[in-house]
């Protein structure tokens, strides 16, 4: 065994949790979310470019379209899920009291939530005709 | 089996080069965007929804010299993030670990972002919506 550097228990090696919890899921959703991210914040960057103008009846005429608020929800989506997993590395790497990591994650938690909720409920209203110019 | 377990010799013996700047850069840059992008991305969106008074007050801090000095931050942020990224993802392949390999696209990764910056602001410039 001298080329064995895995000091997991049996147990976790044949789960492949690493040291355990959710590590490989949290990985691979940060590098799903990277790709979406990708894809969709070219579709914004451009757009941001065609606009018109960035009167507020023209940036409402463009979320008005489903072709605009969809692309825009999935945005909101993608970019609040990487950045929610992404803020809980720092948090872990940097904030060593259990307790107050915990209340950190809690937070951030609190805070992606209501922010994405805020864009999203924005979007929504705007693109079923609750706004008026 | 755990004693064969390998070690660094000399933890607290290493400088500052530019694949190590690029990492950390890739953290700062990445929660910037979150801390300061997402938030303005959300109020933009908020203003738009809520009213005409909210929207200017919006646009008043948009349009500012502070505010400007925050888009061109963002867009480089974003930018350093993206292409940081994009070399985490092929590494992640297994590709890119080799001392040079590793140097020069983290390199790269500073020179793209820059170069994708002007070329965003010069195409907003002369075919976006004329505000800048």
């Amino acid at each position: 065994m001298a080329t064995d550097f895995n000091s997991a228990s049996g147990l976790k090696r044949v789960r492949g949790l690493g040291s355990a919890k959710s590590g490989v899921h949290h990985w691979w959703l940060q590098r799903v979310t990277a790709a979406s991210n990708l894809i969709l914040l070219v579709w914004f960057l451009a757009s941001l470019i065609l606009l018109p103008s960035f009167d507020r009846s023209s940036v409402l005429a463009w979320i008005s379209s489903p072709l605009v608020a969809v692309p825009l929800l999935l945005l909101i989506v993608s970019t609040f899920w990487h950045a929610r997993l992404g803020v809980q590395v720092l948090i872990e790497d940097y904030v060593h009291s259990e307790g107050l990591k915990l209340l950190a994650i809690i937070v951030l938690n609190f805070f992606i939530f209501g922010i994405a909720a805020v864009a999203a409920f924005s979007v929504l209203i705007i693109a079923f005709g609750g706004v008026r110019a | 089996m755990a004693d064969n377990r390998p070690l660094s010799p000399h933890l607290s013996i290493w400088k500052w080069r530019v694949h190590a700047i690029t990492s950390i850069a890739h953290r700062i840059t990445g929660n910037g965007l979150v801390f300061a992008g997402l938030t303005l991305f959300a109020w933009w969106l908020a203003a738009t929804a809520t009213s005409a008074e909210a929207y200017a007050t919006f646009s008043a801090f948009a349009g500012s010299v502070f505010g400007w000095i925050i888009w061109i931050g963002l867009s480089w942020a974003a930018f350093q993030h993206l292409l940081s990224g994009v070399r985490h993802l092929a590494m992640d392949s297994g590709w890119g670990y080799q001392l040079g390999v590793s140097k020069l696209s983290a390199t790269w990764v500073w020179i793209g972002s820059v170069l994708l910056t002007v070329a965003f602001w010069a195409v907003f410039h002369f075919a976006g919506p004329g505000v800048f």
